[in-house]
This record gives C-alpha cells, sequence and structure tokens, in this order.
C-alpha cells in the first residue's frame, strides 16, 4: 500500500489548483494527484472556443504544466481511473489493483456530459458528439469543416459557443433546445435575446420548443427527426443538454449525495476526512440564506480548490465566493455574477454602443446578482457589481439604471454605511 | 537601448483616479494607471495569461485585476499577484511634465 498524504482523485482544474494550494499553505508531506486522463491538468474553457478555431495542431492550456508539478513535489498519476473508496482502511482503489493510503482524501471527479436517451439514437448512439475533455474537442474539430450541416442538441453555454466556433468556420448551423428560448437558467431573457439576436445575424437557425424524436444514420450523416415533426439532415450531431456530476465513487462509497457530492460549508462531505469540491459537489451558500448550489464554471473550480486544500489542513471557514462565470461567442463578453435566479426584479443599464447590464434585486432590495453583454468593457462593471453583492448591499434601483453614476462610487459609499471589519 | 524613446501618450486628466486606460503606439499596445494618491504607471496592454486588454480590468489599490479569468498584478513593478497569471508584466517608465503624461518605450 502507497502512502499518499493528501489524496487528490480528478486532475481537473479543481484537483490541480487545490494541490498547488496545499504547497504553498505549508503542507511538506506527501500529495498525490491521481487523474484518469492522459494530459497533465489543462484548462477546459479554450476547448469550445479555440481549441476549435485555432489553426494549425490545437495545444492545450496546461494549469500545472508536468514540471510545476514535480518543482511542488507532486506526484502526479495519469491514465489511472480511481474505482473503489475503502474507508475503513483511508485508502483508494485504483482500476489496475494499487491501494492509495490517505490521510485526507479530496474529490474532485468534475462532472461529465449527460447523454442522449439511447432509444432515440440511431443504434447505438454511435456518432453524436459531446465536448468535454481536449480528446473530445480534437474530434470535433475534424468535423467542423467548411460547408458541413452541424445539429447542436441544446441551448446551453456548450452549444451555443460551439455554434459560435461553427459557423466562424463556415458550418451551416442549427441549434435544437426544448425550451421556449435559449438559455433557460442562469441569465435573464432580456440578456438571452441578445445572444439570440447575434447568433441569428451570423446565420445560426433555431428549432425551439423542440426535443430530439429520433434518428437515423443517413450516408455519412443523420437524419434528425424533431419531436414537432420536421426532420433535419446534418453531418454531425453535438448535443450539449448539461453535465451530471460525477458521484459513483462517494456513493459507493456511502457518502451523503444531493444533486453532486453534498458537503458542509467547509466542503467536507458526510465524512470528515474526506472532502469534494469543483464541479462534482453541492454545497450550502452563505451569501443565499445557505441554499445548497451545485456550480459548473471555472472560477468557482479554482477557488473551491483553493479553499478546501485549507478545510483539508484543518481552517474551519466557509466557502463564500461570489458565483462568476463568463462565455465567449463571435464579438460578445458575457458575464454573470451572482445567481439571477435569486432576484425578484432586474434593473437595466444600458451602456450604448459597449453593450448591457442587468442587476437583480432579491425582495428585501438585496442586489443578489449582475449580468452583463457586449464589449469586453462590461466585465470592469460585473466585477464592480460583484464587490456590492458580496458586501449584501441595497442600492437604489435609480442609481443602478443610471449610466452616469459608475459602480464603483456606489461601492464606495456602501463601504462608508456598513464598514467591514 | 538606442531605440528608447519618450512618448507623450495622454493628459493626465484623462485618467480618472484608481483608474486605467488603454494607449496604442504604433503595433503595440499599452495600460496606463492612475493610483488613488495620483501617481502614474505603465504597462504592457496585454495580459500575460491570454491577449486580454488590461485597461478593459479593474484598478484595486495597487494592482490591476484582468478582466477575462480575474488574475491580478502590482502594476507599478509588474508582478504577478493572483493566478491563473505566473509571468510578470513588463513595466515602463511614466513622467508627468506639466499634466502630460510621457512613458519611455524601446
Ligand atoms: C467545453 C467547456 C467550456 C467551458 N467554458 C467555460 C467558460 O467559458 N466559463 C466558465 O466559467 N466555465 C467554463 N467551463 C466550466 C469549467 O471548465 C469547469 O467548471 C471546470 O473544469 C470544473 O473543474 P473540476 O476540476 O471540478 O472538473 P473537471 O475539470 O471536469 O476535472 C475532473 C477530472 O477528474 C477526472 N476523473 C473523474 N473521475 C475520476 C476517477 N474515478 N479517477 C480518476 N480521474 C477521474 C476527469 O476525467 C477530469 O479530468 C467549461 C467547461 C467545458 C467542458
Ligand atoms: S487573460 Fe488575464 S487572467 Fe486570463
Amino acid at each position: 500500500m502507497t502512502e499518499c498524504g493528501m489524496l487528490i482523485i480528478g486532475a481537473g482544474e479543481t484537483g490541480a489548483r487545490a494541490a498547488g494550494e496545499l504547497r504553498d499553505r505549508g503542507w511538506t508531506g506527501n500529495i498525490t494527484l491521481v487523474g484518469e486522463e492522459a494530459l497533465a491538468p489543462y484548462e477546459r474553457p479554450p476547448l469550445s472556443k479555440r481549441a476549435l478555431l485555432e489553426a494549425g495542431d490545437p495545444e492545450p492550456a496546461f494549469i500545472q504544466g508536468r514540471e510545476r508539478l514535480e518543482a511542488l513535489n507532486i506526484r502526479f498519476m495519469k491514465e489511472r481511473r480511481a474505482i473503489a473508496i475503502e474507508r475503513d482502511e483511508h485508502a483508494v482503489r485504483l482500476e489496475d489493483g494499487t491501494l492509495l493510503r490517505y490521510e485526507r482524501l479530496l474529490l474532485a471527479t468534475g462532472a461529465r456530459p449527460r447523454r442522449l436517451p439511447s432509444e432515440r439514437l440511431a443504434s447505438d448512439g454511435a456518432g453524436v458528439l459531446y465536448l468535454r475533455s481536449f480528446a473530445d474537442a480534437l474530434t470535433l474539430r475534424g468535423r467542423l469543416r467548411p460547408g458541413r450541416r452541424i445539429a447542436i442538441v441544446g441551448g446551453g453555454f456548450i452549444g451555443l459557443e460551439v455554434a459560435a466556433s461553427a459557423r466562424e468556420l463556415g458550418c451551416e448551423v442549427a441549434v435544437i433546445e426544448a425550451g421556449p428560448r435559449i438559455l433557460m437558467r442562469g441569465v435573464p431573457e432580456a440578456l438571452a435575446a441578445v445572444v439570440d439576436a447575434r447568433h441569428r445575424a451570423a446565420g445560426v437557425s433555431f428549432k425551439l420548443g423542440a426535443g430530439i424524436g429520433g434518428m437515423t444514420r443517413e450516408g455519412g450523416g443523420f437524419r434528425v427527426r424533431l419531436t414537432d415533426g420536421e426532420v433535419l439532415t446534418c453531418d454531425a450531431v453535438v448535443a450539449g443538454i448539461g453535465a451530471m456530476p460525477a458521484t459513483e465513487l462517494a456513493a459507493d462509497a456511502g457518502l451523503a449525495l444531493d444533486n453532486g457530492i453534498c458537503t458542509d460549508e467547509r466542503l467536507a462531505t458526510s465524512d470528515p476526512d474526506i472532502f469534494a469540491a469543483g464541479d462534482c459537489c453541492s454545497f450550502p451558500h452563505p451569501l443565499y440564506d445557505g441554499k445548497r448550489l451545485r456550480l459548473e464554471a471555472w472560477r468557482n473550480a479554482q477557488d473551491q480548490g483553493a479553499h478546501v486544500a485549507g478545510s483539508m489542513l484543518g481552517a474551519g471557514e466557509a466557502y463564500g465566493s461570489v458565483p462568476w462565470f463568463w462565455s465567449d461567442q463571435y464579438d460578445l463578453t458575457l458575464q454573470v455574477a451572482g445567481l439571477p435566479d435569486a432576484g425578484t426584479t432586474t434593473v437595466r443599464r444600458s451602456l450604448g454602443e459597449k453593450g448591457s447590464l442587468f442587476f437583480h434585486l432579491a425582495g428585501d432590495g438585496r442586489l443578489v446578482a449582475a449580468s452583463g453583454i457586449g464589449h469586453p468593457a462590461v466585465a470592469k462593471e460585473i466585477r464592480l457589481a460583484e464587490m456590492l453583492i458580496e458586501r449584501r448591499a441595497v442600492p437604489d434601483p435609480l442609481a443602478l439604471s443610471n449610466p452616469e453614476l459608475s459602480l464603483r462610487s456606489l461601492l464606495k459609499n456602501e463601504t462608508r454605511e456598513t464598514p467591514r471589519l | 537601448m538606442a531605440n528608447e524613446q519618450w512618448i507623450a501618450a495622454c493628459e493626465a486628466e484623462e485618467i480618472e483616479e484608481e483608474d486605467v486606460i488603454r494607449f496604442d503606439h504604433g503595433d503595440r499596445t499599452f495600460a496606463l494607471y492612475r493610483s488613488a494618491d495620483d501617481q502614474y504607471y505603465a504597462t504592457d496592454g496585454y495580459c500575460t495569461h491570454e491577449r486580454f486588454h488590461l485597461a478593459d480590468g479593474l484598478v484595486i489599490g495597487r494592482q490591476i485585476e484582468c478582466p477575462k479569468h480575474n488574475g491580478r498584478f502590482d502594476y507599478a513593478t509588474g508582478e504577478a499577484k493572483r493566478a491563473p497569471v505566473c509571468v510578470a508584466l513588463r513595466t515602463y517608465p511614466v513622467k508627468n511634465d506639466a499634466g502630460t503624461i510621457w512613458i519611455k518605450i524601446d
């Protein structure tokens, strides 16, 4: 049995960040990072953007290259899959039979694409493309040739980013979305409308309110029958219909689950020596009355990776970063801070040619989220809004809608009124 | 060194206190900063993580936060201060001559 000290399963964004942070926080014992993929930890956001668009052979964007892992004396085991946690022995079993003993264990297993129900697919579903890993991006890239007809199932962020990249590469693109509009979750309708218009202007066609009724192979491609009876023929089908947290290890070990691996506010699971962070876990968020959230976003993965390292070493603080994510489609920057769904009213601020901001207020007037779309300059405003959200500010809606009043001045007032210790 | 030159970049009041603006010269782009204590600084315009304009980011004290992934730099020294940035930012000498901001580039 190998003594691993701090053992991390899943070498993605969260796992890599946690490993580095354990060292930075002064842990001098063993750190072991186990991943099933063939590559050192890399960034996923470019997979739907640059990795598809870039000319030449795309390179993964490494987070912690081999050299850095070695410099930090982190043992990295690639292409190794964990199959069981032996809690009584404080050990994790790998597929090849190896037993790794841990003092503390972190599950950073991420999420996996939700699959289309197989009975609706041609034979065994062979040929439908999903996008999560660098290997998936390489496969998809090979299909996005000029003039190819690409059907994208799902009008969420991944589907729309792939749609934008495919259009830029000269493909014909149809997006099939079961809901009445795109981006049903997490962004206001007015913002989704801007994204919708931009895609239509680029030549993307939308089939809204329609699901997949069935699919048959035809030549090298597919005949896709929609639930409203329409039939599309296309060369490739890409599905972006959400992701499922990777919870099997936790489930088999009897750890509590609740829309992901269930953790407390420090990111500890129901076993005090086992932690979970990133896309695979759900946690109570102090800014939203302890509401249990599972986030699938890059910064959350980073921040939870860093936070959980502290918890593994005994720190008691609650994790409470403001949720934040971005999406890039064509020349549009989209950013969301906080939870728009927690708001009951929305106030819009126009930035003219630079785009629009939306502020989401709860029933008691508290700012719970802000979203922005347009020029990259919206990022600065969303960052200031994020600080207001963090401070639980109750800003005047009229001030929020007035582009003449800088958010920085609102923040300064806020700081004066509610000094933070 | 031979090609070093001072260039008039902007008027001092064009940059608000605790803020940053973009300055393009030839095919290069820079970021010019004014701190809360009224000092002026200059760095390369693009983040060292990806090619995003730091001038679209937020000045927080002595640091500039990149708008893209919120990496941070000390804009006076160029030092990388927060992940995901790990490569330092190049800085340039700046002078304020009677209300005009000059930057020395090569
Ligand atoms: C195409 C794409 C684009 C995205 N774009 C954005 C964006 O623009 N903005 C944004 O905010 N977020 C974006 N995200 C989300 C962001 O990338 C994720 O939130 C982040 O990667 C989550 O990190 P993680 O470490 O929790 O999970 P992951 O990065 O998924 O890493 C988990 C790792 O664990 C491995 N693993 C799982 N089970 C085992 C096991 N039993 N044994 C060994 N290894 C295992 C997996 O193979 C994987 O490598 C995007 C995601 C994708 C897929
Ligand atoms: S581009 Fe600046 S932090 Fe990533």
